[in-house]
């Protein structure tokens, strides 16, 4: 492949912040600490696979709840008058722009035994609930912060559709939810499946959130990373084989999403 | 008047807009517009833009509701009936199919809405399809289609779900010249086999007149002129009508009696009567209709100041005391002859004055970069 002499210095980039790291991840993860070629990492990795699976379920689970909320708040967003977009979407950046720890922090707050919701609770005579250091405090912590990740890609999608094509859709003798299902919908799979890839992601990988809002008690694959290179377990070998295995399976996971999308000839059938 | 009887079958209305107002933030953008289409009538709303032509489609299609006024359809008012449940379908300007779909799709889109068993959307997808020459597209994604192929694909898509009336919004303005010929000759063939009520929104004059029944000449929000082809081109109601539709000399005159009007110094013979006695009229004068010969043999004569060379003739300027006429000829003037001009009664065409009539000009002002912005598809 021949390439052009302006897109060298991304190439550069390219190769040393990412295809450099990646090599050194995987020389890792099949190396004995002596240097010598190992499959024992990776067949320890494996033995985490409840781990593996917890943050699976726990990333599909806050995926999952932040589509059922970021679509349509996605598809009102794209709907209502254009100054008005403006001011949603930059309520939605604000939070954004604050420290995602202090945002988990204040959940933490929130969620506490003794915190203010349960303080809250107890004013209303309630019995308390034990909120925080239980996976749906981890899942909320992960909607919470990764919603708009959800809701931008499939609100921009929504804003492209061309008016004409929902009329002419309507000419046809569409009414409002059919115009949903046989048109928004489908044109709006792209931004879907870049939003599940931007939640999926991070929410798979993700140790602050599932250490603060987790405790201990919910070890996800981002803590057990997080061990292997600052943690007491120091083993960089193991940890990189971890992080081999959560790649692929990610990359399975995304191969799957991006199907949904692939081929518009066929969206009838998903529908 | 034998032009009526080119005219379809005249049957019954299956549209009526009845005193219509529509306006947008403040501005009227139609005006108690009123209208009575025929069943199987190939009308056409011709108009510069912003004459409101489009709002009145989107009023028949269901797209908009009107301030005030009400919408009839086969006598029975329609008003409250939503777009998808009204027996009209459209061809939108960009086509606006479904990107998300192909060929095939596109055209049963309708028909799976109305829930019909596969092997009739197949019969009829493939008839449509056939009908507009694209048979072999039928798997193709819309993408991949040429401009005049995806105009094609909207055409079969309206007319899969057998409306009774096709509205048509300006849905040649994208293509080239010579595929835009081609298409007014296939849509024309369309109306004629399906005996479909067309209605047609464009701002192309020529177009309007080579295919419609029906003229329905618009300008800010208002109805200047209904008639057929030749009526509103013979006999343009106002000076708006006649700048329109095609070129026209359009210079003030005094009806000095029946039969007799007074324009460019020269008393004329003409075959307008009616305006009543020393009366200040508009007289229109179509560039083709003047004779041009020697200052001698001239009833009038003036000063060539421009030709421009337009294959079948030239059009030249000329200079009659100061108003600047449009003429077609086929002879070889050149700029700063003198000639001679004669006009037959029969192309004197008087008007009463209108609002218009202190807008038009002579064509002093005329240049070929302000003709393309007037005509933009010429």
């Amino acid at each position: 492949m021949k390439i052009k002499p302006n897109l060298f210095p991304y190439v550069l980039w390219m190769s040393f912040f990412v295809i450099v790291p990646l090599i050194l991840v995987i020389i890792f993860a099949f190396s004995t600490p002596e240097g010598g070629f190992t499959l024992d990492n990776i067949i320890y990795a494996t033995k985490y696979s409840a781990v593996f699976w917890r943050s699976i379920v726990l990333g599909a689970v806050s995926t999952f709840v932040c589509l059922i909320i970021g679509y349509p708040m996605a598809y009102c967003i794209a709907k209502i008058k254009a100054n008005f977009q403006s001011v949603f979407i930059m309520l939605l950046m604000i939070p954004m722009w604050t420290s995602f720890l202090l945002r988990t922090y204040a959940w933490m707050t929130i969620l506490e035994y003794n915190g203010l919701l349960n303080k809250l609770i107890a004013f209303l005579g309630f019995e308390k609930i034990n909120m925080i250091n239980t996976p749906g405090a981890v899942v909320l912590g992960m909607v919470y912060n990764f919603l708009p990740y959800m809701i931008l890609p499939i609100y921009t999608v929504l804003s492209k559709i061309d008016k004409k094509v929902i009329e002419a859709a309507q000419d046809l003798g569409a009414n409002k939810i059919t115009v949903f299902k046989k048109v928004v919908f489908p044109l709006s799979l792209a931004g879907v499946v870049s939003g599940i890839t931007m939640v999926f992601v991070p929410s798979v990988s993700t140790f602050v959130v599932s250490k603060m809002l987790g405790g201990g008690a919910i070890l996800m694959i981002g803590d057990l990373i997080e061990m292997q290179f600052l943690g007491n377990a120091y083993n960089p070998y193991l940890g990189s084989a971890v992080s081999l295995v959560l790649m692929v399976i990610i990359m399975i996971c995304m191969g799957i999403t991006n199907k949904l999308d692939e081929d518009p000839n066929e969206q009838n059938m998903i529908l | 008047m034998n032009a009526v009887f080119l005219r379809p079958k005249m049957r019954k209305s299956i549209i009526k807009l009845d005193k219509i107002n529509v306006s947008f933030d403040g501005e009227l953008i139609l005006n108690n517009l009123s209208l009575d289409i025929k069943e199987g009538e190939f009308v056409t709303f011709l108009g510069p833009s912003g004459c409101g032509k489009t709002t009145t489609l989107r009023i028949i299609a269901g797209f908009l509701a009107p301030d005030s006024g009400d919408v009839f359809f086969k006598g029975k008012r329609i008003n409250n009936v939503p777009a998808h449940k009204r027996e009209v379908n459209t061809i939108f300007q960009k086509y606006a199919l479904f990107p998300h779909l192909n060929v095939y799709e596109n055209v049963a889109f309708g028909l799976r809405i109305q829930k019909k068993p596969e092997s009739e959307i197949r019969k009829k997808v493939t008839e449509m399809l056939k009908m507009v020459n694209l048979s072999s597209y039928i798997d193709r994604g819309i993408e991949s289609l040429s401009g005049g192929q995806q105009q094609r694909v909207a055409i079969a898509r309206a007319l899969a779900n057998n409306p009774k009336v096709l509205l048509l919004d300006e849905p040649l303005g994208a293509l080239d010249l010579k595929l835009r010929k081609d298409m007014q000759t296939e849509l024309k063939n369309i109306h004629q086999r399906t005996g479909i009520t067309f209605i047609l929104v464009t701002h192309d004059q020529e177009e309007a007149l080579s295919m419609s029944d029906t003229v329905v000449v618009m300008d800010k929000g208002r109805i200047q002129q209904i008639g057929t082809p030749t009526d509103i081109y013979n006999e343009p109601k106002n000076a708006f009508v006649a700048d329109f539709i095609g070129e026209s000399n359009i210079i003030e005159g005094t009806m000095i009696e029946d039969y007799k009007v007074k324009f460019a110094g020269k008393e004329f013979k003409c075959i307008d009567s009616g305006f009543g006695i020393m009366k200040p009229v508009d007289v229109v004068i179509r560039p083709e209709d003047v004779r041009v010969t020697t200052p001698e043999n001239g009833y009038i004569s003036g000063t060539v100041t421009s030709v421009t060379f337009k294959g079948v003739h030239n059009e030249i300027i000329v200079d009659v005391d100061g108003f600047k006429w449009m003429i077609q000829t086929t002879a070889g003037q050149e700029e700063g002859d003198k000639i001679g001009m004669i006009i037959h009664p029969d192309d004197i065409h008087i008007m009463r004055k209108s609002v218009y009539s202190s807008e038009v000009g002579d064509y002093s002002a005329f240049s070929d970069e302000f003709y393309e912005e007037q005509h933009p598809h010429k």
